[in-house]
Protein backbone atom coordinates (compact mmCIF):
# COMPACT_ATOMS: atom_id res chain seq x y z
CA UNK A 1 0.00 0.00 0.00
CA UNK A 2 1.52 3.14 -1.29
CA UNK A 3 0.86 6.10 1.87
CA UNK A 4 1.72 8.77 -1.13
CA UNK A 5 -0.84 6.98 -3.73
CA UNK A 6 -3.40 10.03 -4.25
CA UNK A 7 -6.51 8.38 -3.96
CA UNK A 8 -5.87 6.97 -0.41
CA UNK A 9 -7.89 8.58 2.16
CA UNK A 10 -6.73 7.66 6.09
CA UNK A 11 -9.37 7.83 8.98
CA UNK A 12 -8.77 6.50 12.37
CA UNK A 13 -12.09 3.85 13.91
CA UNK A 14 -12.32 3.02 17.22
CA UNK A 15 -12.67 -0.31 17.54
CA UNK A 16 -12.82 0.11 21.46
CA UNK A 17 -12.25 1.54 24.49
CA UNK A 18 -11.03 -0.29 27.99
CA UNK A 19 -12.30 1.50 30.65
CA UNK A 20 -11.05 0.39 34.36
CA UNK A 21 -8.47 2.33 36.02
CA UNK A 22 -8.98 4.71 38.36
CA UNK A 23 -6.38 7.14 37.29
CA UNK A 24 -4.45 8.14 34.66
CA UNK A 25 -2.95 5.45 32.39
CA UNK A 26 0.63 6.18 31.57
CA UNK A 27 1.75 3.19 29.57
CA UNK A 28 0.80 0.11 27.71
CA UNK A 29 2.40 -3.05 25.84
CA UNK A 30 1.14 -5.69 24.06
CA UNK A 31 2.11 -9.12 24.05
CA UNK A 32 4.90 -9.25 21.22
CA UNK A 33 3.53 -13.77 21.21
CA UNK A 34 0.01 -12.95 20.70
CA UNK A 35 -2.21 -11.76 18.75
CA UNK A 36 -0.81 -13.69 15.92
CA UNK A 37 -2.78 -16.99 14.01
CA UNK A 38 -4.49 -18.50 16.66
CA UNK A 39 -3.59 -16.53 20.02
CA UNK A 40 -5.64 -13.90 20.83
CA UNK A 41 -4.12 -10.39 21.68
CA UNK A 42 -2.85 -9.22 24.96
CA UNK A 43 -2.48 -5.95 26.78
CA UNK A 44 -0.86 -4.87 29.60
CA UNK A 45 -1.76 -1.06 31.10
CA UNK A 46 -0.62 0.76 34.09
CA UNK A 47 -1.56 3.71 35.87
CA UNK A 48 -1.98 6.28 38.46
CA UNK A 49 -4.03 3.99 40.87
CA UNK A 50 -1.01 1.52 41.49
CA UNK A 51 -2.38 -1.24 39.78
CA UNK A 52 -1.30 -2.97 35.94
CA UNK A 53 -4.21 -4.70 34.11
CA UNK A 54 -4.23 -7.60 31.48
CA UNK A 55 -6.31 -6.88 28.87
CA UNK A 56 -7.30 -9.78 26.10
CA UNK A 57 -9.67 -10.04 23.62
CA UNK A 58 -11.90 -12.62 22.98
CA UNK A 59 -11.81 -15.29 20.14
CA UNK A 60 -16.08 -15.47 20.54
CA UNK A 61 -17.03 -12.13 20.96
CA UNK A 62 -13.85 -10.29 19.63
CA UNK A 63 -14.54 -8.25 22.30
CA UNK A 64 -11.20 -7.24 25.02
CA UNK A 65 -11.83 -7.76 28.80
CA UNK A 66 -10.19 -7.15 31.66
CA UNK A 67 -8.42 -10.38 32.34
CA UNK A 68 -6.40 -9.40 35.83
CA UNK A 69 -5.54 -6.76 37.72
CA UNK A 70 -2.38 -7.04 39.33
CA UNK A 71 -2.37 -5.15 42.25
CA UNK A 72 -0.99 -4.92 45.96
CA UNK A 73 2.37 -4.89 44.71
CA UNK A 74 3.67 -1.56 43.80
CA UNK A 75 3.33 1.16 46.77
CA UNK A 76 2.87 4.40 44.21
CA UNK A 77 1.88 5.16 40.54
CA UNK A 78 3.22 2.37 37.78
CA UNK A 79 4.44 4.70 35.16
CA UNK A 80 5.44 1.98 32.45
CA UNK A 81 5.38 -2.14 31.55
CA UNK A 82 7.23 -4.16 28.97
CA UNK A 83 7.20 -7.56 28.10
CA UNK A 84 9.72 -9.64 27.46
CA UNK A 85 10.25 -10.55 24.26
CA UNK A 86 9.25 -14.49 24.43
CA UNK A 87 6.07 -12.58 26.20
CA UNK A 88 6.35 -14.85 29.38
CA UNK A 89 7.37 -12.01 31.73
CA UNK A 90 6.06 -8.91 32.74
CA UNK A 91 8.22 -5.91 33.95
CA UNK A 92 6.82 -2.63 35.46
CA UNK A 93 8.81 0.06 36.80
CA UNK A 94 7.22 2.69 39.39
CA UNK A 95 7.05 5.69 41.29
CA UNK A 96 8.22 3.91 44.16
CA UNK A 97 11.37 3.16 42.93
CA UNK A 98 11.30 -0.44 42.38
CA UNK A 99 10.71 -2.39 38.85
CA UNK A 100 8.53 -5.75 39.19
CA UNK A 101 8.90 -8.77 37.13
CA UNK A 102 5.83 -10.62 36.75
CA UNK A 103 5.49 -14.29 35.24
CA UNK A 104 2.02 -16.11 34.32
CA UNK A 105 1.56 -19.00 36.31
CA UNK A 106 -1.51 -20.75 34.75
CA UNK A 107 -3.48 -18.01 34.28
CA UNK A 108 -2.78 -15.90 37.37
CA UNK A 109 0.08 -13.47 37.24
CA UNK A 110 2.79 -13.84 40.11
CA UNK A 111 5.40 -11.35 41.37
CA UNK A 112 8.49 -13.31 41.12
CA UNK A 113 11.13 -10.59 41.28
CA UNK A 114 11.75 -6.92 42.43
CA UNK A 115 14.30 -4.99 41.40
CA UNK A 116 15.70 -2.56 43.93
CA UNK A 117 18.66 0.15 43.85
CA UNK A 118 17.18 2.95 42.44
CA UNK A 119 16.86 5.78 44.51
CA UNK A 120 13.36 7.77 43.48
CA UNK A 121 11.41 7.09 40.96
CA UNK A 122 11.57 4.54 38.11
CA UNK A 123 10.66 5.68 34.99
CA UNK A 124 11.06 3.09 32.05
CA UNK A 125 12.23 -0.43 31.78
CA UNK A 126 12.88 -2.67 28.28
CA UNK A 127 14.58 -5.92 27.56
CA UNK A 128 16.92 -6.72 24.63
CA UNK A 129 16.13 -8.74 21.39
CA UNK A 130 17.98 -11.92 23.22
CA UNK A 131 16.27 -11.34 26.78
CA UNK A 132 19.30 -11.56 28.32
CA UNK A 133 19.49 -8.37 29.55
CA UNK A 134 16.82 -5.42 31.25
CA UNK A 135 17.37 -1.87 31.52
CA UNK A 136 15.84 0.61 33.82
CA UNK A 137 15.99 4.25 34.72
CA UNK A 138 14.89 7.27 37.05
CA UNK A 139 14.72 10.09 38.49
CA UNK A 140 17.99 9.78 40.43
CA UNK A 141 19.61 10.29 36.97
CA UNK A 142 21.06 6.22 36.35
CA UNK A 143 20.63 4.18 34.28
CA UNK A 144 21.10 0.45 35.30
CA UNK A 145 21.61 -2.52 33.18
CA UNK A 146 20.38 -6.07 34.66
CA UNK A 147 21.36 -9.22 33.56
CA UNK A 148 18.65 -11.88 33.80
CA UNK A 149 20.00 -14.84 35.36
CA UNK A 150 17.90 -18.79 35.90
CA UNK A 151 15.33 -18.84 38.27
CA UNK A 152 14.34 -15.13 37.66
CA UNK A 153 17.21 -13.85 39.71
CA UNK A 154 18.10 -10.29 38.08
CA UNK A 155 21.70 -9.49 38.94
CA UNK A 156 23.01 -5.73 38.28
CA UNK A 157 25.84 -5.81 35.97
CA UNK A 158 26.15 -2.15 35.60
CA UNK A 159 24.93 1.37 36.94
CA UNK A 160 25.21 4.29 33.93
CA UNK A 161 25.90 7.83 35.17
CA UNK A 162 25.75 10.27 32.44
CA UNK A 163 22.55 11.86 32.19
CA UNK A 164 22.42 15.43 34.20
CA UNK A 165 18.54 15.31 35.12
CA UNK A 166 15.97 13.09 34.71
CA UNK A 167 16.10 9.45 32.67
CA UNK A 168 12.40 9.53 31.21
CA UNK A 169 12.88 6.11 28.57
CA UNK A 170 15.45 3.65 28.20
CA UNK A 171 15.17 1.19 25.37
CA UNK A 172 17.48 -1.13 23.82
CA UNK A 173 18.12 -1.32 20.05
CA UNK A 174 15.48 -3.87 18.32
CA UNK A 175 18.53 -6.40 16.84
CA UNK A 176 21.82 -5.64 19.10
CA UNK A 177 22.58 -5.00 22.47
CA UNK A 178 22.99 -1.52 22.64
CA UNK A 179 21.27 0.87 24.96
CA UNK A 180 19.56 3.99 23.94
CA UNK A 181 18.33 6.62 26.92
CA UNK A 182 16.37 10.04 26.59
CA UNK A 183 16.23 12.79 29.44
CA UNK A 184 14.54 15.68 30.92
CA UNK A 185 18.35 17.03 29.88
CA UNK A 186 17.58 17.07 26.49
CA UNK A 187 19.72 14.66 25.36
CA UNK A 188 19.74 10.92 24.07
CA UNK A 189 22.38 8.98 24.94
CA UNK A 190 23.66 5.68 23.77
CA UNK A 191 25.55 3.38 25.38
CA UNK A 192 27.23 0.25 24.48
CA UNK A 193 29.57 -3.37 26.28
CA UNK A 194 33.18 -2.78 25.37
CA UNK A 195 35.55 -6.16 24.75
CA UNK A 196 36.32 -6.23 28.87
CA UNK A 197 32.33 -5.99 29.67
CA UNK A 198 32.17 -2.49 30.73
CA UNK A 199 29.16 0.18 30.14
CA UNK A 200 29.90 3.23 28.76
CA UNK A 201 28.26 5.92 26.47
CA UNK A 202 29.62 6.25 22.89
CA UNK A 203 27.14 8.67 22.07
CA UNK A 204 25.36 11.76 23.38
CA UNK A 205 22.62 13.49 21.16
CA UNK A 206 22.32 17.25 22.48
CA UNK A 207 21.37 20.19 21.09
CA UNK A 208 24.95 21.06 19.14
CA UNK A 209 24.29 18.09 16.90
CA UNK A 210 20.80 19.30 16.18
CA UNK A 211 19.11 17.72 19.05
CA UNK A 212 16.05 18.55 21.15
CA UNK A 213 15.92 22.33 23.22
CA UNK A 214 13.43 20.59 26.06
CA UNK A 215 13.30 17.13 27.43
CA UNK A 216 13.16 14.25 25.69
CA UNK A 217 10.09 11.81 25.99
CA UNK A 218 10.26 8.70 23.33
CA UNK A 219 12.43 6.79 21.37
CA UNK A 220 11.30 4.06 18.89
CA UNK A 221 13.44 2.21 16.24
CA UNK A 222 11.93 1.39 12.58
CA UNK A 223 11.91 -2.71 11.82
CA UNK A 224 15.89 -2.42 10.22
CA UNK A 225 16.59 -0.95 13.04
CA UNK A 226 18.58 1.62 11.11
CA UNK A 227 16.67 4.92 12.09
CA UNK A 228 15.10 5.80 15.05
CA UNK A 229 12.51 8.73 16.21
CA UNK A 230 12.61 10.38 19.36
CA UNK A 231 9.52 12.92 20.84
CA UNK A 232 10.09 16.18 22.81
CA UNK A 233 8.57 18.57 25.22
CA UNK A 234 10.37 21.34 22.81
CA UNK A 235 6.98 20.12 20.06
CA UNK A 236 9.16 18.75 17.16
CA UNK A 237 9.62 14.52 16.28
CA UNK A 238 13.40 14.10 15.30
CA UNK A 239 14.71 11.45 13.02
CA UNK A 240 18.11 10.09 12.99
CA UNK A 241 20.02 7.37 11.23
CA UNK A 242 22.86 5.12 11.71
CA UNK A 243 25.08 2.97 9.52
CA UNK A 244 23.88 -0.14 10.39
CA UNK A 245 26.62 -2.44 9.16
CA UNK A 246 29.09 -0.77 10.96
CA UNK A 247 26.82 -1.36 14.71
CA UNK A 248 26.56 -4.64 13.27
CA UNK A 249 30.61 -5.13 13.14
CA UNK A 250 30.76 -3.48 16.14
CA UNK A 251 32.42 -0.65 15.32
CA UNK A 252 32.01 1.89 18.26
CA UNK A 253 32.66 5.00 16.33
CA UNK A 254 28.80 4.64 14.51
CA UNK A 255 27.86 7.91 14.97
CA UNK A 256 23.45 8.50 15.00
CA UNK A 257 23.06 11.44 12.70
CA UNK A 258 20.15 14.03 12.72
CA UNK A 259 18.11 13.61 9.22
CA UNK A 260 14.93 15.05 9.76
CA UNK A 261 12.94 17.37 12.15
CA UNK A 262 8.86 17.41 12.10
CA UNK A 263 7.81 20.93 13.37
CA UNK A 264 5.09 22.59 12.96
CA UNK A 265 2.81 19.86 13.54
CA UNK A 266 1.92 19.92 17.41
CA UNK A 267 1.46 22.75 20.22
CA UNK A 268 1.83 20.67 23.44
CA UNK A 269 4.46 18.01 24.88
CA UNK A 270 4.53 14.89 22.38
CA UNK A 271 4.43 12.04 24.97
CA UNK A 272 5.06 9.08 22.70
CA UNK A 273 6.40 7.86 19.71
CA UNK A 274 5.84 4.38 18.12
CA UNK A 275 7.41 3.53 14.68
CA UNK A 276 5.05 0.47 12.94
CA UNK A 277 6.84 -2.43 11.09
CA UNK A 278 5.41 -0.48 7.70
CA UNK A 279 6.82 2.66 8.58
CA UNK A 280 4.26 4.65 9.75
CA UNK A 281 5.24 6.76 12.88
CA UNK A 282 2.10 7.50 15.24
CA UNK A 283 2.82 10.10 17.90
CA UNK A 284 0.98 10.76 21.51
CA UNK A 285 0.49 14.38 22.64
CA UNK A 286 -0.65 16.62 25.26
CA UNK A 287 -3.13 17.87 22.96
CA UNK A 288 -5.30 14.37 23.25
CA UNK A 289 -4.46 14.30 19.76
CA UNK A 290 -2.96 11.26 17.88
CA UNK A 291 -1.02 12.00 14.46
CA UNK A 292 0.54 9.81 11.87
CA UNK A 293 3.73 10.27 9.89
CA UNK A 294 5.16 8.72 6.82
CA UNK A 295 7.66 9.17 4.46
CA UNK A 296 7.37 11.62 1.65
CA UNK A 297 8.07 10.16 -2.11
CA UNK A 298 8.93 14.21 -2.58
CA UNK A 299 12.68 13.08 -0.16
CA UNK A 300 14.64 15.34 -2.56
CA UNK A 301 18.91 14.11 -2.87
CA UNK A 302 19.66 15.57 0.56
CA UNK A 303 17.59 12.68 2.30
CA UNK A 304 14.16 11.58 3.19
CA UNK A 305 11.34 13.99 4.51
CA UNK A 306 8.27 12.95 6.15
CA UNK A 307 4.87 14.38 5.59
CA UNK A 308 1.12 14.34 7.82
CA UNK A 309 -0.57 11.57 7.12
CA UNK A 310 -3.31 11.88 9.57
CA UNK A 311 -4.54 13.75 12.94
CA UNK A 312 -6.95 12.43 14.83
CA UNK A 313 -7.77 15.47 17.24
CA UNK A 314 -10.01 14.29 20.34
CA UNK A 315 -8.54 10.79 19.89
CA UNK A 316 -9.11 10.76 24.14
CA UNK A 317 -10.34 13.94 26.43
CA UNK A 318 -7.48 14.29 28.30
CA UNK A 319 -3.66 13.97 27.31
CA UNK A 320 -2.17 11.12 25.41
CA UNK A 321 0.33 9.39 27.33
CA UNK A 322 1.22 6.49 24.92
CA UNK A 323 0.52 4.68 21.21
CA UNK A 324 1.55 1.59 20.59
CA UNK A 325 1.04 -0.45 17.16
CA UNK A 326 0.07 -3.84 17.50
CA UNK A 327 2.81 -6.36 16.79
CA UNK A 328 0.43 -8.83 15.57
CA UNK A 329 -2.37 -6.91 13.44
CA UNK A 330 -1.51 -4.42 10.18
CA UNK A 331 -2.67 -1.09 11.65
CA UNK A 332 -3.61 -1.57 14.49
CA UNK A 333 -2.92 1.16 17.63
CA UNK A 334 -3.36 0.99 20.80
CA UNK A 335 -3.47 4.55 23.17
CA UNK A 336 -3.80 5.59 26.69
CA UNK A 337 -4.47 8.55 28.47
CA UNK A 338 -4.84 10.92 31.63
CA UNK A 339 -8.30 10.28 31.11
CA UNK A 340 -8.13 6.97 32.55
CA UNK A 341 -8.84 4.83 29.53
CA UNK A 342 -7.32 2.89 26.20
CA UNK A 343 -8.02 2.81 23.16
CA UNK A 344 -7.92 0.50 20.37
CA UNK A 345 -7.80 2.17 17.19
CA UNK A 346 -7.39 0.83 13.07
CA UNK A 347 -6.05 2.37 10.47
CA UNK A 348 -8.24 2.47 7.43
CA UNK A 349 -8.33 3.47 4.27
CA UNK A 350 -11.04 4.01 2.07
CA UNK A 351 -9.48 4.52 -1.63
CA UNK A 352 -11.47 6.78 -4.08
CA UNK B 1 13.02 22.85 54.67
CA UNK B 2 15.24 25.74 55.30
CA UNK B 3 14.34 27.03 58.99
CA UNK B 4 14.39 30.67 58.32
CA UNK B 5 11.80 32.21 56.15
CA UNK B 6 12.82 33.27 52.64
CA UNK B 7 11.25 36.94 52.49
CA UNK B 8 10.44 37.69 56.81
CA UNK B 9 9.07 41.01 55.96
CA UNK B 10 6.89 40.99 52.63
CA UNK B 11 5.28 44.00 51.61
CA UNK B 12 1.60 43.69 51.55
CA UNK B 13 -1.22 45.16 49.39
CA UNK B 14 -4.56 46.22 49.46
CA UNK B 15 -6.85 43.39 48.81
CA UNK B 16 -8.71 44.09 45.02
CA UNK B 17 -12.91 44.48 46.02
CA UNK B 18 -14.15 41.34 45.02
CA UNK B 19 -17.86 41.05 43.35
CA UNK B 20 -19.98 38.09 45.05
CA UNK B 21 -18.43 34.69 44.22
CA UNK B 22 -20.78 32.34 42.51
CA UNK B 23 -22.36 29.41 43.95
CA UNK B 24 -20.25 26.90 42.26
CA UNK B 25 -17.55 27.37 39.61
CA UNK B 26 -17.38 23.43 38.37
CA UNK B 27 -21.45 24.42 37.17
CA UNK B 28 -20.14 27.35 35.25
CA UNK B 29 -20.29 26.67 31.15
CA UNK B 30 -17.27 28.80 30.02
CA UNK B 31 -14.70 30.90 32.23
CA UNK B 32 -13.03 34.29 32.30
CA UNK B 33 -10.12 35.68 34.12
CA UNK B 34 -12.42 37.11 36.80
CA UNK B 35 -13.17 33.36 37.37
CA UNK B 36 -10.63 31.66 37.94
CA UNK B 37 -8.85 34.70 39.45
CA UNK B 38 -11.51 34.68 42.44
CA UNK B 39 -10.16 30.87 42.58
CA UNK B 40 -6.84 32.34 43.32
CA UNK B 41 -7.13 35.27 45.94
CA UNK B 42 -7.22 32.72 48.79
CA UNK B 43 -4.33 30.95 48.31
CA UNK B 44 -2.19 31.48 51.27
CA UNK B 45 1.62 32.35 50.97
CA UNK B 46 3.44 29.32 52.50
CA UNK B 47 5.09 31.21 54.55
CA UNK B 48 2.95 33.99 55.88
CA UNK B 49 -1.15 34.31 56.73
CA UNK B 50 -1.88 36.29 54.01
CA UNK B 51 -3.46 35.70 50.37
CA UNK B 52 -1.00 35.19 47.40
CA UNK B 53 -3.09 37.81 45.89
CA UNK B 54 -2.33 40.49 48.90
CA UNK B 55 1.18 39.93 48.49
CA UNK B 56 1.38 40.56 44.63
CA UNK B 57 2.19 37.33 43.96
CA UNK B 58 -0.54 36.96 41.21
CA UNK B 59 -3.10 39.37 40.27
CA UNK B 60 -6.22 38.92 37.60
CA UNK B 61 -3.97 40.58 34.91
CA UNK B 62 -1.42 37.53 34.71
CA UNK B 63 -4.27 34.85 33.98
CA UNK B 64 -4.74 34.30 30.47
CA UNK B 65 -7.68 32.31 29.85
CA UNK B 66 -9.12 30.90 26.44
CA UNK B 67 -12.32 29.06 27.23
CA UNK B 68 -13.10 28.05 23.83
CA UNK B 69 -9.49 26.08 23.50
CA UNK B 70 -9.72 25.31 27.05
CA UNK B 71 -6.63 26.49 27.97
CA UNK B 72 -5.20 28.55 30.67
CA UNK B 73 -1.72 30.21 31.34
CA UNK B 74 -1.03 31.90 34.96
CA UNK B 75 1.86 34.00 35.29
CA UNK B 76 3.34 34.82 38.98
CA UNK B 77 5.55 36.82 40.40
CA UNK B 78 7.78 35.37 43.56
CA UNK B 79 7.92 38.20 46.18
CA UNK B 80 12.10 37.96 46.47
CA UNK B 81 13.95 36.74 43.32
CA UNK B 82 15.76 33.93 45.09
CA UNK B 83 12.63 32.60 46.09
CA UNK B 84 12.88 28.86 46.53
CA UNK B 85 9.35 28.87 47.59
CA UNK B 86 8.70 30.14 43.63
CA UNK B 87 7.76 25.44 42.99
CA UNK B 88 5.52 25.12 45.64
CA UNK B 89 3.68 28.36 45.12
CA UNK B 90 3.40 27.09 41.59
CA UNK B 91 2.61 23.62 42.36
CA UNK B 92 -0.19 25.16 44.96
CA UNK B 93 -1.79 27.09 41.60
CA UNK B 94 -1.70 24.02 39.52
CA UNK B 95 -3.22 21.84 42.08
CA UNK B 96 -6.03 24.65 42.22
CA UNK B 97 -6.80 24.72 39.34
CA UNK B 98 -7.07 20.76 38.56
CA UNK B 99 -9.42 20.85 41.55
CA UNK B 100 -11.11 23.54 40.23
CA UNK B 101 -11.51 23.55 36.22
CA UNK B 102 -13.08 20.89 34.55
CA UNK B 103 -10.65 17.48 33.01
CA UNK B 104 -10.69 19.67 29.95
CA UNK B 105 -8.42 22.34 30.77
CA UNK B 106 -4.79 22.45 29.86
CA UNK B 107 -3.11 24.86 32.29
CA UNK B 108 0.66 26.00 31.65
CA UNK B 109 2.08 28.04 34.77
CA UNK B 110 5.32 29.99 34.72
CA UNK B 111 7.11 32.45 36.54
CA UNK B 112 6.77 36.65 35.30
CA UNK B 113 9.87 36.86 33.27
CA UNK B 114 12.94 38.50 34.65
CA UNK B 115 11.34 38.13 38.04
CA UNK B 116 13.10 34.62 39.82
CA UNK B 117 16.89 33.57 39.32
CA UNK B 118 16.29 30.16 37.57
CA UNK B 119 13.25 31.50 35.80
CA UNK B 120 13.16 28.22 33.09
CA UNK B 121 14.34 25.36 35.50
CA UNK B 122 11.37 26.37 37.91
CA UNK B 123 9.37 27.05 34.47
CA UNK B 124 10.38 23.25 33.11
CA UNK B 125 9.12 21.78 36.38
CA UNK B 126 6.23 23.31 36.77
CA UNK B 127 5.02 22.07 33.53
CA UNK B 128 6.41 18.52 33.50
CA UNK B 129 3.33 16.46 34.25
CA UNK B 130 5.20 13.68 35.43
CA UNK B 131 7.12 15.27 37.64
CA UNK B 132 3.80 16.47 39.18
CA UNK B 133 2.68 13.57 39.64
CA UNK B 134 5.53 12.18 41.41
CA UNK B 135 5.50 15.57 43.86
CA UNK B 136 2.39 15.02 44.52
CA UNK B 137 2.14 11.65 45.91
CA UNK B 138 4.94 13.14 48.31
CA UNK B 139 2.71 13.31 51.78
CA UNK B 140 4.88 15.67 52.99
CA UNK B 141 4.38 18.02 49.96
CA UNK B 142 0.76 17.27 49.77
CA UNK B 143 0.58 18.71 53.24
CA UNK B 144 2.12 21.66 52.25
CA UNK B 145 -0.49 22.50 49.47
CA UNK B 146 -3.71 21.57 51.29
CA UNK B 147 -2.31 23.63 53.93
CA UNK B 148 -1.83 26.64 51.67
CA UNK B 149 -5.24 25.98 49.50
CA UNK B 150 -7.24 25.77 53.23
CA UNK B 151 -9.15 29.02 53.47
CA UNK B 152 -10.48 28.69 49.54
CA UNK B 153 -12.93 25.88 51.08
CA UNK B 154 -14.37 27.79 53.58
Amino acid sequence: MDFNDEGSHFELKEIQTLSGHTDRVWSLAWNPATGTDDTQPVIASCSGDKTVRIWERSALTRSWDCKAVLEETHTRTVRSCTWSPSGKLLATASFDATTAIWENVGGDFQCVSTLEGHENEVKSVSWNASESLLATCSRDKTVWIWEVMPGNEFECASVLQGHTQDVKMVKWHPTMDILFSCSYDNTIKVWAEDDTGDWHCIQTIGESSNGHSSTVWAISFNAEGDKMVTCSDDLTLKVWEADIEGMRSGDDQVLWKHISTLTGYHDRTIFSVHWSREGIIASGAADDAIRFFVESKDSAVDGPSYRLLLKKEKAHDMDVNVVQWSPGENRVLASASDDGTIKIWELATNST
Amino acid sequence: MVSGLINANPVVYEKKERRQRPASISDADEYSAEAIDQLEVDIKDPEHPYSLEELKVISEDAIEVDDRRSYVRVTFTPTVEHCSMATVIGLCLRVKLMRSLPSRYKVDIRVAPGTHATEAAVNKQLNDKERIAAALENPNLVDMVDECLAPSYA
